[in-house]
């Protein structure tokens, strides 16, 4: 299957109330995937084409608002737009799944491959201050894998998850494995599990509202402090990340995504030189695993990050290291994809003979 | 004859107007004279009418009726600018067994979220719109609006309105019902008692159309501001009825029964 395709089944599988979306590549094949698979007739779930990114991104903020598990994709355009909705949902702590299959940027940019939308990811690109969980697959099963992992981190935390690709792991095909279809939420666990969802105001309750407003400043910072230590809470539970032959490793590469695919076969070409390399794949964005780097720091004697950006993640890298070692950003940009030996000759040029 | 006392007055047999009860306790924090207060009752009223209010979700837009959940005691949810429809629209999929409406502001209906208003009434979203028109932007303290009238003055069309400089007044309510999911679009007003009876019976014609999964009705009712328009209650009430109704006559416009 296609990534996309996959990330799309997920969804349905996980149980999905709603999607809301709009075409633009390279992620169309979600909304194609969920309209050809009539996911009304297997679960009941509602799949609606919208007349923009904002409709889309506001009607998920209704069905969240509802209780519902929810979702859109998009690609960065229209995740900018986006951000407007994504600061709402984060302020009226909804939870939501968001896809951005990431092309190049700025402005219309290409239609290929990118991972230069790291900051507007995982430091807040809407307005205000907010945080959202983001997942990073790095293959067609991880796609599959972090949408129903997204749902779970969503509710748990009543805010929106992030699921960070691009355009090479979203179009490329590879088995996956899924899971079984898990049922939607019935009425009643809507009602026992998120008491705060608006589904109509009975006797026995006072009125439920969603709201990101509060103009009495001196609560809207309580509310402020509440979300921060939510967030914080996010950091020491939900951190994750992968290690490739880190154990052993005289330099380290830190890699998320496409890029982490193509660093680990850098780090098979360098080992075979007989140069001890690592990969350290982070698998959330936000909360980054600054607490596993800042340790291997202790280790290597440079870090080089591999990104499809002019060097976004870098400046997280050297907020866990400091100036302990060397760290170097290796990156292509504009939708074009780094060759291993670009990675081994990055490593050669700016870290082990730098 | 013996003198009435309060208690006597107060027997239910005396009694001739109640308050709702789904409307809270709480101070509205509309101008005294606005029309919010009275649209916001006749909504609710025709909710309790109907027995609907333990199955309807209400969309608060960005405008003076932002806070409309602090007034209406029944589930609510409070949208960015604009958004209401797309809200609504999804509210109303994933629990098509609700009753959803959104109130909403001209600024916020006709100006910043034109294409969600007119792609659900396109779409003939099974809901209710409730759109109060008063031809300028009141919460941010008097600007020009998309239903402002040529020539009218407002803080950012100081010299009144140059349609050649600043554009034509939106007829937002004509425009929706030319679209096939509209399928009742009238104009109301709510500045005398029988205005009032005929909008609140506008409302309940709405949410019953609704009950019949007819399609989207749209309800604008025109209204005044007061302190936007710098005048008294009485003597906004005489301009709305000398300059906006002419503009925008009030009456239905589509009704497919």
């Amino acid at each position: 299957m296609k990534g996309n395709e996959a990330f799309a089944e997920a969804a349905i599988r996980a149980g999905a109330d709603g999607y809301f979306g709009y075409p633009i590549t390279p992620q169309s094949e979600v909304m194609e995937y969920l309209m050809a698979e009539k996911p009304h007739e297997r679960t009941g779930m509602v799949v609606l084409q919208a007349e923009s990114e904002v409709a889309a991104i506001n009607m998920v903020y209704g069905g969240a608002a509802c209780g519902k598990r929810v979702l859109t994709s998009s690609s960065s355009p229209g995740i900018s737009l986006k951000q407007e909705g994504i600061s709402y949902i984060a302020g009226a702590e909804l939870p939501c799944v968001i896809l951005n299959v990431v092309r190049g940027g700025p402005g219309l940019g290409t239609i290929q491959p990118s991972q230069s939308d790291y900051f507007q990811s995982t430091k807040g690109g809407g307005h205000g201050d907010y945080r959202m969980i983001v997942l990073a697959p790095s293959s067609v099963q991880e796609m599959a894998d972090f949408a129903r992992l997204g749902f779970d981190l969503a509710f748990k935390y009543r805010n929106p998850v992030l699921v960070l690709s691009d355009g090479a792991i979203g179009q490329m095909m590879e088995k996956v494995e899924l899971d079984e279809q898990r049922p939607r939420f019935t009425e009643e666990e809507i009602i026992k599990n998120t008491p705060w969802a608006t589904t109509g105001k009975t006797k026995d309750r006072e009125r439920n509202i969603i709201t990101s407003l509060d103009l009495d400043s001196a609560k809207q910072e309580l509310h402020n402090h509440a979300l921060q230590a939510k967030y914080k809470l996010m950091q020491e539970q939900e951190t994750r990340f992968e290690m490739i032959s880190c154990e052993d490793a005289d330099y380290l590469i830190v890699a998320y995504g496409t890029s982490a695919r193509i660093s680990q076969k850098a780090v098979d070409l360098l080992r075979a030189e007989g140069i001890k390399v690592g990969l350290l794949r982070p698998i959330t964005l936000y909360p980054f695993p600054t607490e596993i780097i800042s340790k291997l720091a202790d280790q290597v004697k440079g870090i080089l990050t591999v990104e499809m950006s002019a060097g976004q993640m870098i400046e997280d890298v050297r907020l866990a290291v400091g100036c302990r070692v060397k760290v170097e950003h290796f990156g292509r940009m504009g939708g074009i994809i780094p060759s291993p030996t670009e990675v081994v000759e990055a490593m050669q040029t700016k870290i082990i003979g730098g | 004859m013996a003198e009435i006392t309060k208690e006597d007055i107060r027997k239910p047999e005396n009694l001739i107007y109640k308050k709702t009860e789904l409307l809270t306790d709480k101070a509205l924090s509309y101008c005294p004279g606005c029309g919010h207060g009275t649209a916001h009752r006749i909504v609710m009223e025709v909710l309790e009418e109907m027995d609907i209010q333990d199955k309807t979700i209400g969309i608060a837009p960005v405008g003076c009726s932002v806070l409309a959940y602090e007034f209406m005691n029944i589930d609510m949810q409070q949208a960015a600018h604009g958004r209401a429809p797309a809200l609504a629209t999804a509210v109303k999929r994933l629990n098509p067994d609700k009753f959803v409406f959104t109130y909403q502001g001209d600024g916020d209906l006709a100006a910043i979220g034109t294409a969600e208003t007119i792609h659900a009434c396109n779409r003939g979203e099974n809901i209710v719109i409730i759109f109060i028109n008063n031809g300028i932007y009141g919460m941010t303290g008097g600007q020009m609006a998309p239903t402002t009238l040529p020539g009218m003055k407002s803080s950012t069309s100081p010299y009144g309105r140059d349609v050649h400089m600043m554009g034509n007044p939106l007829k937002m309510t004509e425009l929706v019902a030319q679209l096939p999911g509209t399928i009742y679009v009238t104009r109301q007003a709510v500045h005398t008692p029988a205005n009032v009876r005929k909008t609140k019976k506008a409302i309940r014609k709405a949410f019953e159309n609704q009950k019949l999964n007819k399609g989207l009705s749209f309800v604008e009712i025109v209204s005044n501001c007061n302190s936007g328009w710098k005048m008294n209650p009485v003597q906004a009430n005489e301009w709305m009825v000398e300059n906006m109704f002419p503009f925008y006559p009030l009456g239905d416009i589509k009704v497919n029964d």
